[in-house]
């Protein structure tokens, strides 16, 4: 039996999200897509250079991918709404990735525009996905805003540090029931395989693969990683203990 | 006539359509996405908007991003 997972009327069987920024060629994000298997892909809406005419990057996603704009440069829910409404015009479908930040050091997440960008944009048919601080309150507020998803962060976007809100993120997978997909700071392919033991729908990771001495290499670890996580998770992990239970038997030993 | 697109003004001729400034800038129609003060212009309709004075014009397109 194939693990799906369901989200805005698609099923996917990749558990990995890519995003496509920082990358030091576009050419390469095809050969990355195909060595991680993943299916969703996401980019962002900038205006364009009037003065050089740069290869679109939508050329560089294979047409199988689902397509996930970021509202990233939105400084609150209003921003938010005019860049997915932006987005969706292109044609590239109806998911959109909330993002509200007004933090230049961290880059964490306004919760609160972020909730209210949600409301407006699931009630236009959008499959929402909101990228968000953990916080169990706000997650609420999300799922019942219409999010199809919830996507806290591990840590701020690009520092590679781990999930250092993994006791936030695991009360969200216990008491949300919508995916729970890990979304920034994600450095290393056992952190990915971490998040997705602690029960995460997904894993959503850019800055770990694209600045990557290999990206390809890295994007394949990265999917065989959630894989490996997921398959833990799913085969029922056994108790931690405090002190030591023998692997072998206690009886027969070859002494008295 | 002068005209903001993307956040510079620009020198544009009387009675420009979006069509005939797109086709001026040499820009992939395919790719880009256009909002006429703070409208969203479909593609089908470009050649129909003709732009006035003081008119705010963003061109937009997707780039790598996570």
């Amino acid at each position: 039996m194939t693990d799906i997972l369901q989200i805005g009327g698609r099923e996917l069987t990749s558990r990995l999200f890519l995003g496509t920024g920082k990358f030091a060629s576009n050419k390469i994000i095809p050969e990355v897509v195909a060595a991680s298997g993943c299916q969703v892909v996401t980019v962002a809406l900038r205006r364009v250079d009037l003065d050089y005419a740069e290869e679109n990057i939508a050329n560089h996603i294979p047409q199988s991918c689902v397509l996930m704009p970021n509202t990233s440069g939105a400084r609150n829910a209003e921003e938010a709404v005019r860049i997915a409404r932006l987005a969706r015009a292109s044609g590239c479908g109806n998911w959109v990735k909330i993002e509200v930040i007004s933090d230049n050091r961290y880059l964490l997440p306004d919760n609160y525009e972020t909730i209210k960008a949600t409301e407006i944009l699931a009630a236009e048919g959008f499959v929402v996905l909101p990228y968000m601080s953990p916080d169990l309150m706000a997650a609420k507020r999300l799922a019942e805003a219409g999010a199809a998803a919830v996507m806290p962060l591990g840590s701020p976007i690009g520092s590679n540090r781990g999930i250092k809100t993994k006791e936030l993120v695991r009360i969200l997978i216990e008491e949300i029931p919508l995916p729970i997909i890990v979304d920034a700071g994600i450095g290393r392919p056992s952190e990915a395989a971490e998040a997705m033991e602690m029960g995460a729908a997904a894993a959503l990771v850019n800055t770990a693969v694209a600045t990557a001495h290999d990206p390809v290499a890295m994007g394949r670890a990265f999917g065989l990683a959630v894989q490996a996580g997921r398959t833990a998770y799913l085969s029922g992990p056994g108790a931690v203990r405090q002190y030591a239970a023998a692997s072998s038997p206690l009886t027969g030993f070859l002494h008295d | 006539m002068k005209v903001l697109l993307n956040g510079k003004e620009i020198e544009v001729a009387d009675g420009i359509t979006i069509a005939g400034l797109i086709e001026q800038k040499t820009l992939n129609a395919d790719t880009i996405v256009v909002e006429h003060n703070l409208a969203i212009i479909r593609k089908e309709e470009w050649s129909g908007v003709v732009l006035s004075p003081a008119d705010k014009l963003e061109i937009v397109a997707f780039v790598g991003g996570g």
